[in-house]
C-alpha cells in the first residue's frame, strides 16, 4: 500500500504514546512517500519505550515536516519520492514491521545501485531537520571520560595518537584512587543536574547502578548474552535460516525474551541493552567492542550530560593454531589487544560526542589505568601540546573546569 | 609516517617500488565481500545477494580465459578462505557457465573435513566465515574440490595437509600455503587468491584487524617471492593486489570506522590498486580513478582474451 491511503485504525498495535503521535499526524503521515513514511515509523513504533532525547529528535521530525507548506513538502521529499521501489516492497506490512521493510528496502537501494542517492537524500534531510530544530540548552559543559588500559602493566605503543591533535596529553599525573576520582565527579554531576539518562557509566567488567546514573556493564548482561549466542548458533547451522532470518529474528527480540522487564524505566534501559547486543557486530563476543559500541548507541541515542566508559580486557582470541592443538585453558584475557581496541575506543567515543550539541564547550579524558597518562581536551587547552610536569589527576580535571 | 602505515611494511618497501600503484580505486557496487570479489571477477557490478549460495550472473575472468584461450580446467584455480566464496568459480551466464570455470578451494572447508574424518572434534571458531554474522556456516554447492580431489591433485596427503595447517596461525595463510602448492605442482595461468583474515573488523576488535592486516601485507609479499622463485613464474607473471572496497570513514554518523563498510561513503568506495611484473612500470603512482571493473578486462588484454560483458575498461598504464 502507498502512504496516501493510510488509515488511523491501522496504527490499532502501536504502543499508547507511538499511536497518538500516528493518529494526531496522520494527515502528514499521508503525504510522505514510500520510501520514507516507513523510516519515519520505525523511528516511531519505538517511541514509548525510547530516551527523552531520542522523543525530542522524533518530535522534531514531525514538527518540521509540519511546517512546510504542501509544495515545500513535495519539494523537501521528491529525492526519495523518485526512488524506484520495487512493488514487493509496496506490498510490505510497513505500519507494523518497519524495521523489515527498512531491511527490505535497503537490499533494493543496494542491487538497483540507488543508494548514492539515498544516502545523499537522507543526509540533506537530517541536515534540514537539525537546522529547523532549536539548539537544546545544555546545563552545564558535556563531559566524556574513558578509562583505557586495565590490567597493562605496559603500553607496548604511544597511546592516544589520534586524540593528541586535539587537546594537552599531560604524562606524568598521579592518579591514585583514578576510577573512584573520577566516578565521584560523575556522581556530582548526577547529583547537580538530575537529568533522566543524563548520566552514564559503562564499564566493560561490572558496575552497579547507583541514583542519578545508568549503569550497563558486560557482565550484568552475561545470561543475555549466552542466550543469544544459543539462538544465534541455532538459527545460523545450515537449513535453519541464514543471516538475513537471524538479523530479522534479532531486530524482534525484546528484554521479555530474556526475562527481564521491558517496560517502564527499567523497561527502556533493558530495551536499550538487549539492542546493543542484537544489532551490535561483536558486542557479544568482546567486552571491548561491547563498551564502545554502548558508548556509542548511549551518545546517539541519550545524548547524555556525563558519560564514563571504563574498557578491561577482553577474552583472548585464540590462534588457528592453538585451537587445532587442543589448547582449552580456562577462558584468557589479552590486555594489551584490549589496550589497542580501547585506544581506538576512546578515539570514537571523542567523535560521537562531538556530534552533539554543545560540543565546542564540551570536555573529554582519556586515562590509562592505573598509570600516569591523560589526555584531556577542553577548550582552552592548548590542541596538540604535552605536559611532562608532575600533576595529579584533580588538577587535570580542574584545569578542565577552569577553561569554560 | 602517515597513520597505518606502520602496518603494511612490506607493501611499502618491497612491492610498491616494484609496482604500478593506483590510489584510487572505486567500487560502485554493493560493499558485500562475496558479491564485490565476484564483481571484480566479473568486471560487472554483480546484484545478487551477498550471502546467497548462487554463481555471479556474468561470465567470470576464468570463463573468458578458459573459452577464449582453450585452457583446461587445470589452468585456473580460485583459493577463497571463506565458505561464502563457494560459487565464485563459475557464472550461471548461459554462454559460458558450467564446466568453463576455474575450480575452487576452500581450504578452511577442507580442514573442517580432515578434522572430521580423522575423528577430532568440529572448530566452530574455524569455520566461522564472517563476523558480521558470526556463526554462520554457509551451505556449499558449485565447483569446489573436496578433500581427497585436493590431496590427488597437489600430490599432498591428507595427513600433511593437517600437519601443516598446525602449524599456521590462520585461515589465510593456510590458503596461501594452498596456493604454493598449486603452482608448485599445476603450475595455473591465472590463480585467484582471496584473503580474508581482516573480515575480523567487524567484530569491532581494532587490535585484531590491524594483526590481520599486517598478516595480510606479509603474505603478499610472500606470495610475490613464490612467485619469483618457482621456475614456471618467474620472470613471466603479472600479479594484481587490491582489496574488494574501503571501510566507513571514522566520522560518518551512519558507521562505526573501521568495523564495517555500510555507509556507502567515499572511503567505502574507495580502495587501490598495484600491479607488479614484467612490463609493468616499476615504482609508478597512478592517481586517476579507475573501476573495480576495470580489472578484468585489463587482464583480458594482458592474457589475450575479450571479457565482452565486463562494464569495466583495460588500464591504459598496464596494457
Amino acid at each position: 500500500m502507498q502512504p496516501s491511503t493510510l488509515d488511523v485504525q491501522q496504527f490499532g498495535k502501536y504502543p499508547p504514546l507511538a499511536r497518538q503521535i500516528a493518529v494526531e499526524n496522520i494527515a502528514l503521515l499521508r503525504e510522505l512517500p514510500l520510501a520514507f513514511a516507513p523510516l519515519l515509523l520505525r523511528e516511531l513504533i519505538g517511541y514509548d519505550w525510547k530516551f527523552p532525547a531520542e522523543r525530542r529528535e522524533i518530535d522534531s521530525q514531525f514538527k518540521y515536516l509540519a511546517s512546510l507548506t504542501p509544495q515545500q513538502r513535495v519539494a523537501e521529499l521528491q529525492p526519495f519520492a523518485q526512488l524506484s521501489l520495487s512493488s514487493n516492497l509496496e506490498n510490505l506490512d510497513w505500519i507494523n514491521d518497519p524495521a523489515g521493510f527498512s531491511e527490505r528496502l535497503s537490499a533494493h537501494l543496494w542491487t538497483s545501485h540507488q543508494m548514492d542517492g539515498f544516502r545523499t537524500a537522507s543526509l540533506r534531510y537530517v541536515d534540514k531537520v537539525h537546522a529547523a530544530t532549536p539548539k537544546p540548552v545544555l546545563p552545564f559543559y558535556r563531559l566524556g571520560i574513558v578509562i583505557v588500559g586495565g590490567g597493562v602493566a605496559e603500553a607496548t605503543s604511544p597511546l592516544f595518537r589520534k586524540l593528541r591533535p586535539q587537546g594537552v596529553y599531560f604524562s606524568n599525573v598521579d592518579a591514585a584512587n583514578g576510577r573512584a576520582v573520577l566516578l565521584d565527579l560523575v556522581r556530582q554531576r548526577a547529583a547537580r543536574y538530575p537529568i533522566p539518562f543524563g548520566h552514564w557509566y559503562i564499564d566493560g567488567a561490572k558496575n552497579q547502578a547507583e541514583p542519578g546514573i545508568t549503569a550497563v556493564c558486560y557482565s550484568g548482561l552475561d545470561q543475555v548474552r549466552i542466550a543469544l549466542v544459543d539462538k544465534m548458533r541455532e538459527v545460523m547451522q545450515p537449513g535453519n535460516g541464514g543471516p538475513e532470518y537471524l538479523r530479522s529474528l534479532l531486530a524482534r527480540m525484546r528484554p521479555e525474551d530474556f526475562g527481564l522487564p521491558g517496560n517502564g524505566e527499567a523497561g527502556v534501559l533493558n530495551r536499550f541493552q538487549v539492542s546493543v547486543l542484537t544489532e551490535g557486530s561483536g558486542t557479544q563476543l568482546f567486552s571491548t567492542t561491547f563498551v564502545q559500541w554502548t558508548a556509542r548507541e548511549a551518545l546517539r541515542r541519550a545524548q547524555p550530560l556525563t558519560l564514563l566508559a571504563r574498557f578491561t580486557p577482553r577474552q583472548h582470541e585464540q590462534s588457528m593454531r592453538d585451537l587445532l592443538a587442543g589448547v582449552k585453558e580456562a577462558p584468557q584475557l589479552d590486555p594489551q589487544g584490549s589496550l589497542v581496541d580501547a585506544n581506538m575506543g576512546a578515539y570514537y567515543t571523542w567523535i560521537n560526542q562531538q556530534r552533539l550539541a554543545g560540543a565546542e564547550q564540551s570536555r573529554f579524558l582519556v586515562w590509562f589505568e592505573n598509570h600516569k597518562e591523560v589526555l584531556a581536551i577542553a577548550p582552552g587547552l592548548q590542541h596538540g601540546s604535552v605536559d611532562n610536569r608532575a600533576t595529579t589527576l584533580p588538577a587535570v580535571l580542574a584545569k578542565m573546569t577552569d577553561q569554560s | 609516517m602517515p597513520d597505518g602505515q606502520e602496518n603494511i611494511p612490506h607493501l611499502l618497501n618491497e612491492l610498491i617500488p616494484q609496482a604500478s600503484f593506483f590510489t584510487q580505486v572505486v567500487n560502485h557496487g554493493i560493499l558485500g565481500h562475496y558479491v564485490a570479489t565476484a564483481s571484480l571477477a566479473t568486471g560487472v557490478y554483480e546484484t545478487f545477494n551477498n550471502f546467497a549460495a548462487v554463481p555471479p550472473n556474468n561470465p567470470t575472468v576464468f570463463e573468458y580465459f578458459r573459452k577464449d584461450l582453450n585452457r583446461p580446467a587445470t589452468d585456473t584455480w580460485v583459493v577463497a578462505p571463506s565458505n561464502g566464496f563457494n560459487r565464485i568459480g563459475e557464472s550461471g551466464n548461459r554462454l559460458y557457465g558450467e564446466g568453463l570455470g576455474a575450480g575452487v578451494i576452500l581450504p578452511k572447508r577442507l580442514l573442517s573435513a580432515a578434522l572430521q574424518g580423522a575423528g577430532e572434534p568440529q572448530y566452530e571458531h574455524l569455520l566461522r566465515d564472517n563476523y558480521e554474522t558470526p556463526l554462520y556456516t554457509p551451505e556449499l554447492a558449485g565447483n569446489r574440490v573436496d578433500l581427497h580431489e585436493m590431496a590427488e591433485l597437489l600430490k599432498m596427503s591428507v595427513s600433511e595437509f593437517t600437519t601443516h595447517a598446525r602449524n599456521v596461525a590462520s585461515p589465510d595463510e593456510l590458503s596461501v600455503y594452498i596456493a604454493h602448492q598449486l603452482m608448485h605442482q599445476l603450475a595455473p595461468s591465472l590463480l585467484w587468491i582471496t584473503l580474508h583474515d581482516i573480515d575480523i573488523a567487524h567484530s569491532g576488535a581494532y587490535s585484531l584487524y590491524i594483526d590481520a592486516i599486517r598478516r595480510c601485507d606479509r603474505l603478499c609479499a610472500e606470495i610475490w617471492k613464490t612467485i619469483q622463485s618457482e621456475p614456471e613464474y618467474a620472470g613471466k607473471t603479472t600479479m594484481f593486489i587490491l582489496p574488494d572496497f574501503g571501510r566507513d570513514s571514522d566520522t560518518d554518523p551512519g558507521g562505526n570506522g573501521f568495523q564495517h563498510h555500510r555507509t556507502g561513503d567515499a572511503l567505502s568506495r574507495t580502495t587501490w590498486m598495484m600491479a607488479l611484473g614484467p612490463g609493468v612500470r616499476q615504482n609508478a603512482v597512478i592517481d586517476r580513478p579507475l573501476e573495480s571493473t576495470d580489472l578484468v578486462p585489463t587482464i583480458g588484454s594482458l592474457l589475450g582474451f575479450s571479457a565482452r560483458f565486463s562494464q569495466g575498461k583495460p588500464v591504459a598504464e598496464l596494457t
